[in-house]
């Protein structure tokens, strides 16, 4: 006996056995990522006033990566319909654009977004020591309008150097520019281009500092999530690229001369799956670049 | 939206039925645009100040929450999907939503904060 | 179970006609054939040897605790001086136990038993390669699938081993790897940054969920899918439907832990502090951390699978139970509607009762009350089927085989198991009870008298399918006695020494808690530990006759025909053991699975791929208790 319905249909559910398998894999996809959103959602309610940090990452770039992403998700499902419509050329075309999409959304996420935030640094202060810097955060203003406090200073660490040595006193930060001018409303909201560090620097006394640490990670619960969503989102990002590299490579030529139908059900399989990741990023992009 | 039919056999249909994919790819088109466009309304309304914080994560997540059903639905197929499929993704969502909301109301209702 | 002998020799004597299977079964070679096989015979039985010999390996890690618990602080005599060859130099200078290392027992002992062993045995074993027979199917729909969650489970498996091989030993923090705890635990000096137990802890999880999730997908879609031609839903074997149910629950419940898994690792490995709140102060200095997390956090993604998973341990257990009890009490199973309404009912709540093991949270009225209801609702399907399984033995004309033996005794065990948890669904009774010895013997009454002993009974029972040989009777008894009456010796006296408010935890056996001085049943709590622990190690020899049993009846048992137990259920019309693809003939199924007793029959069982004749549709028709 051979296993029936690998690419027919079974009469009473209308469907063949991988539409099935991969709508329970996503299914299962769906939990994973409920899990981690549950998490954020945990947190996010669970930070003090001033803790949970807003524009801090790129938005233009992050609104460029979430487009590639949709556009990948027309190619595939382009690329199926040429499949159905048996046209291998359109459909090898296709293919490469999507994993063109992948490929792209990967690097700027590897070696433009993250490296970048390994070379900021955000130093907070004790909150004994929150009036000392006052010309920095603004405090007092944003107290009276009723919005939560500054309690970090960011941006370029002129002096690493001064992390592990004690005899340092201090440390000198290449400010972020809201830090520069706190009291200006345009600074109350995030900024949509990104604006570097400037040349305006900060000295801040260690024995006023808590906690001074990059923006990985370890900066705070926000980056923590930030970059286990956006790592493992990636880890899925990068297995659809393999599974499309290899669909597209010549061997899926031989699978289309012998059965055409059995190639589109796959492309269908692995474009749900990448539709997926697609719907995935759609919330991540909001809730970490925009709010 | 329905899903293309599958290709029939007989290759005098086959004009008939490239013609029928034809017209579904052109819905994908549209899509694909409206999802881009609205990507450019999240970034904008985020902008926009709807008074507070929660308020502008509400309307956020009601523009992705519409983007995904448009996702979901066209290019995923599931606007036209057979039962089975439709059973478990009602049951998934209800456990995701039991996860969300119970941590949540967990976090909301302790003894002492 | 060593197909190698018996595979080739029964695909051709039993039916030597029509072999459907074989037109494309081309000869494979022998690593293919039994190593890295994608039938799912083969996987089934490979699962199900590995998940074997992980329950005794488990087992073995609690019975060296138990020396410690009777004996606290004395050296283990003979062996005690051999362990710190095998395990490491700080776990047992001169034979005594180290804390740390009674902490590295406890919690893989929990893992291991879990994990490895149950889990592996009654969901994937068994329905690796009971389901497809039963179903009337050839393979799983994704074979090379099926074998990839195996080989997932066998790195799974090897990383928890290999834990305890590196420097400070295997994970310390209990098999729910409690924060804030786990995140800082096996760090600093004398631990590698990678290789240290609750990391390896946390990666080799990562595989065996993997592995739990691929055999999940595989399954339902099985289930769905391959049904063969006539088997409706309400055909299924009970065994079918709580191995769906089973699947559904690995498949969407595991992953909200693996994203906590995920996260832990990232807390020991990258800095982060999920789970840690701010302020921490470990060995009298601050912890460097961001802070900023919540341990509560772990609890309820740990308990939002953990919930689901203790019933992942019970409903395959119930599965092969029903399937035995209707064979050997020749009666149709009692309520076949009912039983499965309510597997699905319980599959359902399960996930939404998991916080009743958190009431010590400090959780408000309104949560708890939410919890304590789903708790007591999720009891009521699991009365139904428990009486729905004495009735059915009721006005039977029973036969005690062996696989009968077990699967009666497991359901008074079953029972105790059971209700003791009722009064655990109250906050007020369990903020007493909680993380004491009464919480280990409510579980284990599910898991070790109850599940363990569903396993034996499916063992017994589904041997001669896969080898075409039974197990001895006799010593099939020799195993069975001495196990139930030392399992009820080992937890009976756990719910005392759990109401003295002994600590499930401790070290010492309770040695130094005041009430572990009262006196229960002649015996104070302190001193109960001893026959508990003699009764384990007496239960260890007595899977000796097990073993021995098992390796010797697959090539000298008594060779049987293909349905040596007057079965129903479709895989008994497959030869023993069944070649590559199942079945001679394609089947298709007429009736439903436990046609027992029929009356105007000569037989007293009909099986499913029997033709109704119109004889019996008009006597059907006149008596319409009969027509399912
Ligand atoms: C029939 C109704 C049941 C009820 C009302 C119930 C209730 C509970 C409650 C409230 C706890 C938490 C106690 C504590 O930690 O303080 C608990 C623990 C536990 N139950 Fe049950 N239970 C039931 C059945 C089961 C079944 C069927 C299984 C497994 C097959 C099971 C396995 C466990 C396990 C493993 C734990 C302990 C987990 C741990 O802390 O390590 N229970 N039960
Ligand atoms: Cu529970």
């Amino acid at each position: 006996m051979e296993i029936p319905y690998t690419i027919s249909t079974r009469p009473d559910t209308g469907l063949w056995n991988a539409k099935i398998g991969i709508w329970l894999f996503l299914a299962s996809e769906v939990m994973l990522f409920g899990g981690l959103f549950s998490a954020y959602i945990f947190l996010r309610l669970d930070a003090q006033p001033g803790e949970w940090p807003h524009g801090l990452l790129n938005v233009p770039v992050g609104t460029m990566n979430t487009a590639i992403l949709i556009m990948s998700s027309v190619t595939v499902v382009l690329a199926w319909a040429a499949l159905k419509m048996r046209r291998y050329n359109a459909y090898w075309w296709y293919m490469l654009a999507t994993i063109m999409c992948g490929v792209i959304f990967l690097f700027v996420k590897l070696y433009y977004e993250w490296p970048q935030k390994f070379e900021h640094y955000g130093v907070f202060l004790k909150p004994s020591a929150l009036e000392k810097y006052e010309q920095y955060l603004g405090n007092n203003r944003r107290t009276e309008k009723g919005m939560e406090p500054r309690i970090e200073i960011s941006g370029h660490l002129h002096n690493p150097e001064a992390i592990k040595d004690p005899s340092i006193k201090e440390y000198e930060i290449g400010l972020d520019p809201v830090f520069v001018d706190p009291n200006n409303p345009t600074n109350d909201r995030p900024h949509f281009l990104y604006v570097p560090p400037t040349d305006h620097i900060a000295k801040i006394e260690k024995e006023d500092v808590e906690r001074i640490d990059s923006f990985g990670p370890w900066h705070s619960a926000y980056f923590a999530s930030y970059f286990t969503i956006t790592g493992l989102h990636g880890a899925h990002v990068l297995a659809g690229v393999l599974v499309f590299i290899y669909m597209w490579l010549p061997v899926s030529k031989k699978l289309y001369q012998r059965n055409p139908e059995h190639l589109a059900n796959r492309v269908e399989v692995c474009g749900l799956f990448w539709h997926f990741v697609d719907l995935v990023w759609i919330f991540v992009f909001p809730l970490f670049y925009l709010l | 939206m329905n899903n293309p039919p599958d290709i029939s056999q007989d290759p005098a249909e086959h004009e008939e039925y490239a013609h029928n994919v034809q017209k579904h790819v052109r819905g994908y088109l549209t899509v694909g645009a409206l999802l881009l466009a609205f990507t450019g309304i999240t970034v904008a309304l985020s902008y926009v100040d709807f008074g507070t914080r929660k308020a502008n994560i509400g309307v956020a997540m009601l523009v992705a929450t519409l983007k995904a059903g448009l996702v979901a639905a066209i290019f995923m197929h599931l606007a036209a999907e057979k039962r089975l499929i439709y059973r478990v993704l009602i049951f998934t969502g209800l456990f995701v939503l039991a996860l969300f909301w119970l941590t949540f109301l967990a976090w909301y209702n302790p003894v002492v904060r | 179970m060593d197909a190698s002998t018996s595979l080739p020799a029964a695909a051709g004597h039993h039916h030597p006609h029509t072999h459907a299977g074989e037109h494309e079964h081309h000869e494979l070679g022998w690593w293919r054939k039994y190593i890295f096989s994608t039938d799912h015979k083969v996987i089934g039985i490979q699962y199900g040897l590995c998940g074997l010999v992980f329950l005794f390996f488990g087992f073995s890690l609690m019975m060296i605790m138990r020396w410690q618990l009777a004996y606290p602080g004395q050296a283990l005599p003979v062996i005690g001086k051999w362990l710190p060859y095998f395990f490491g130099p700080n776990t047992m200078p001169d034979g005594k136990m180290t804390p740390e290392f009674y902490n590295s027992l406890g919690a893989m002992h929990g893992t291991i038993m879990i994990f490895l062993g149950v889990v592996p045995v009654a969901f994937a074993a068994f329905g690796n390669f009971v389901v497809p027979l039963q179903i009337g199917a050839p393979d799983m729909t994704f074979p090379k699938v099926n074998a990839a969650s195996f080989w997932a489970f066998g790195v799974g498996g090897v990383i928890m081993l290999t834990s305890f091989f590196v420097p400070g030993g295997a994970a310390k923090g209990g098999w729910t790897s409690y924060v804030p705890l786990s995140d800082i635990a096996d760090k600093g000096p004398g631990f590698h940054p990678f290789l240290n137990g609750q990391t390896l802890w946390l990666v080799g999880f990562i595989f065996l969920i993997t592995s739990s999730l691929l055999g999940a997908v595989n399954f339902i879609t099985t289930i769905i899918q391959l049904r063969a031609k006539g088997l409706t839903w309400m055909r299924l074997p009970f065994f079918v439907w709580a191995q769906f149910v089973t699947a559904f629950l690995l498949l969407l419940a595991f992953p909200p832990l693996e994203a906590a898994i995920v996260m832990q690792l990232m807390d020991r490995t990258a800095a982060t502090s999920f789970f840690l709140p701010a302020g921490m102060i470990v060995n009298g200095a601050p912890l460097h951390i961001s802070g900023g997390g919540s341990p509560i956090l772990w609890q309820h993604l740990f308990w939002f699978l953990g919930h689901p998973e203790v019933y992942v341990l019970i409903l395959p257990a119930f599965g092969i139970v029903a399937e035995i009890l209707a064979n050997n009490s020749r009666k149709p199973l009692w309520g076949y509607k009912s039983l499965v309404f309510s597997v699905l009912v319980i599959g359902f709540l399960s996930f939404i009762v998991w916080a009743h093991h958190m009431w010590l949270t400090g959780m408000g009225s309104t949560v708890s009350a939410f919890f304590q209801t789903t708790t007591l609702l999720i009891s009521i399907p699991s009365v139904i089927i428990l009486s729905a399984f004495f009735i059915s033995l009721w006005g039977g004309s029973i036969r005690f085989t062996v696989p009968m033996l077990w699967a009666t005794a497991f359901l008074p065990m079953f029972g105790i198991g059971g209700l003791t948890g009722i009064p655990l669904a109250f906050n007020s009774a369990d903020l007493y009870l909680h993380d004491t010895y009464y919480i280990i013997a409510h579980f284990h009454y599910i898991v070790a008298p109850g599940t363990i002993f569903g396993l034996f009974a499916g063992i017994y029972y589904w041997f001669p399918k896969a080898t075409g040989r039974t197990m001895n009777e006799f010593w099939g008894k020799v195993h069975f006695w001495p196990s139930l009456i030392c399992m009820n010796v080992i937890f009976l006296p756990m719910f005392l020494q759990g109401m003295l408010g002994m600590h499930r935890r401790w070290y010492d056996g309770g040695q130094g808690w005041t009430l572990s001085g009262e006196h229960i049943w002649g015996l104070t709590g302190f001193q109960w530990n001893t026959p508990i622990s003699w009764a384990a190690w007496i239960m260890g020899l007595a899977q000796i006759p097990f073993i021995i049993n098992f390796f010797w009846s697959i090539k000298h048992g008594k060779k049987v025909n293909d349905n040596p137990w007057e079965a129903t259920t479709l895989e008994w019309t497959a030869p023993s053991p069944p070649p590559h693809g199942n079945f001679v003939i394609t089947p298709v199924a007429y009736r439903g699975p436990y046609e027992y007793s029929l009356p105007g029959r000569e037989k007293d069982f009909t099986m499913q791929n029997e033709p109704v004749e119109p004889a019996e549709r008009s006597r059907r028709a006149a008596e319409p208790a009969l027509a399912h």
